[in-house]
């Protein structure tokens, strides 16, 4: 039985091959019965749109149907269960279970309760392995991966999906720049790993610096309750605004991503602009994410 | 007269046992951690004994814990391992030593620290022990992935 848990647990020889399966499925290469009779447990203990309606879309298409929970306060969580119970429980009624919990480790527990396979959605500020695969596919859909220069922006600290993009980068030979508020730099426990990987880290204070030197800018949210105040957080996440000016400095192949939800961090000019893919990142979710079923639930 | 008291209080410390587990060779000032890291409490029913900043032939200083009636299992002498690697173990049965081995350090350690990280979700009600891989640079929590990189003391559960 195989779990998606963390993309560290993968190599790059599986990760390649499943964007490869992905490649394949959005090209219309796929039974769209392949899982026809089988169910998928979703269980999200906290807000989503993308993930979560991506992985219902995939079971759909697949010829599956998913089961969920509704909110948190109409599950038996709030009853006081622990989740390990609730696992047991679930892993009785599907064939498969994605989980999205507040709580670091929390896919990793689920697994070792669970009887069917499970799939990491993002687990407090830890991992989010189908994020991180679809981010790569959207990267490879422009140039190939290997080597890439790459700027993480925004909240490194509690991103969940720049610390799992992070670690897969270091499979690819790439060079990380990071720009973010002070305090909210990368753990030094995930920097130390990817710097003994091989990984070159270069940290930037300044947006302008970065946007010459790289060919992807992964940009992410910085949420307002990291702030004191409003006008500490407005100062903050207007330095890193991307606007169309600050993109005619960058390289013609550049491509801006995004896991959404974006606030203010990307100008809505910038969507018309070649360089923006976070849409089509976003719609590559669901290519991904049946390529992810299939591995486990076949 | 220094010398005479220090025969005294080695007499004293080099007591010994009729049945149990004498901890040699610990690094100085760690005893206290080793009793720890056995989960070794206040309430324990057995005679312990701790000695502190021995001298030591090959040490200069060492620390000894003395179990009686009580033989420690390769788990919980690997434990030591973490916090003293130079630990030895001596298995006494009848008054002689039955078993003397060395501490290895183990790759999975569970229920012997708690994840610093209040986010981790072993640190909730989850019926769950806490576990971590032993790895070069430190501790990793399998859960969460974050890495204890020293005082390991100071984490024991």
């Amino acid at each position: 039985m195989r779990h998606i848990i963390s993309i560290g647990d993968f190599d790059r020889e599986w990760i390649d091959s499943l964007l490869d399966h992905a490649d394949r499925i959005d090209g219309k290469q796929y039974d769209s019965h392949a899982l026809g009779g089988k169910i998928l447990a979703v269980l999200f203990f906290e807000p989503s749109t993308r993930t979560r309606l991506s992985f219902e879309s995939a079971i759909a298409r697949l010829g599956g149907t998913s089961l969920t929970v509704g909110s948190v306060e109409a599950c038996s969580i709030a009853k006081g269960e622990t989740l390990a119970d609730t696992i047991r429980v679930v892993s009785g009624y599907a064939d498969a279970i994605v989980i999205r919990h507040p709580k670091e480790g929390a896919a990793r527990l689920a697994s070792e309760f669970s009887t069917v396979p499970v799939i990491n959605a993002g687990d407090g500020a830890g991992q989010h392995p189908s994020q991180t695969l679809l981010d790569l596919y959207t990267i490879r859909q422009s140039m190939p991966i290997e080597g890439i220069d790459i700027a993480l922006i925004g909240d490194l600290r509690y991103g969940r999906t720049a610390h799992s993009l992070a670690s897969a980068l270091s499979h690819y030979n790439a060079r990380l720049h990071t720009l973010c508020p002070r305090g909210l730099e990368l753990p030094e426990t995930l920097s130390t790993r990817l710097a003994e990987k091989g990984m070159e880290i270069i940290p930037h204070e300044n947006i302008t610096d970065i946007i010459p030197e790289v060919d992807v800018l992964y940009v992410t949210r910085v949420q307002r309750e990291r702030f004191p105040d409003s006008a500490s957080y407005f100062n903050v996440s207007s330095s890193y605004r991307i606007t169309p000016e600050l993109l005619s400095d960058a390289k013609k192949h550049l491509i801006v991503l995004h896991p959404l939800p974006r606030v203010d961090e990307i100008d809505p000019r910038v969507d018309e602009m070649p360089h923006a893919k976070y849409f089509e990142q976003s719609r590559n979710g669901v290519p991904v994410r049946m390529a992810m079923l299939l591995q486990v639930m076949q | 007269m220094k010398n005479s008291e220090s025969m005294e209080n080695e007499g004293l410390l080099v007591r010994r046992i009729k049945n149990g587990t004498v901890i040699d060779h610990i690094s100085p000032g760690e005893a206290l951690n080793v009793v720890k890291i056995l989960g070794i409490t206040g309430t324990t029913q057995e005679a312990l004994s701790i000695a502190t900043n021995v001298p030591s032939r090959n040490m200069e200083k060492k620390d000894i814990v003395k179990l009686n009636n009580r033989e420690l299992s390769k788990e919980e002498v690997d434990r030591i391992a973490l916090i003293s690697p130079k630990a030895t173990i001596n298995i006494i049965r009848n008054f002689k030593v039955f078993e003397k081995k060395g501490v290895e350090t183990p790759t999975l350690i569970e229920g012997v620290v708690r994840c610093p990280n209040p986010g981790c979700i072993s640190n909730t009600h989850e019926p769950i022990r806490s576990r971590f891989l032993v790895k070069e640079n430190g501790l990793h929590c399998i859960y969460c992935d974050w890495v204890i990189t020293g005082d390991i003391p100071s984490h024991i559960i």
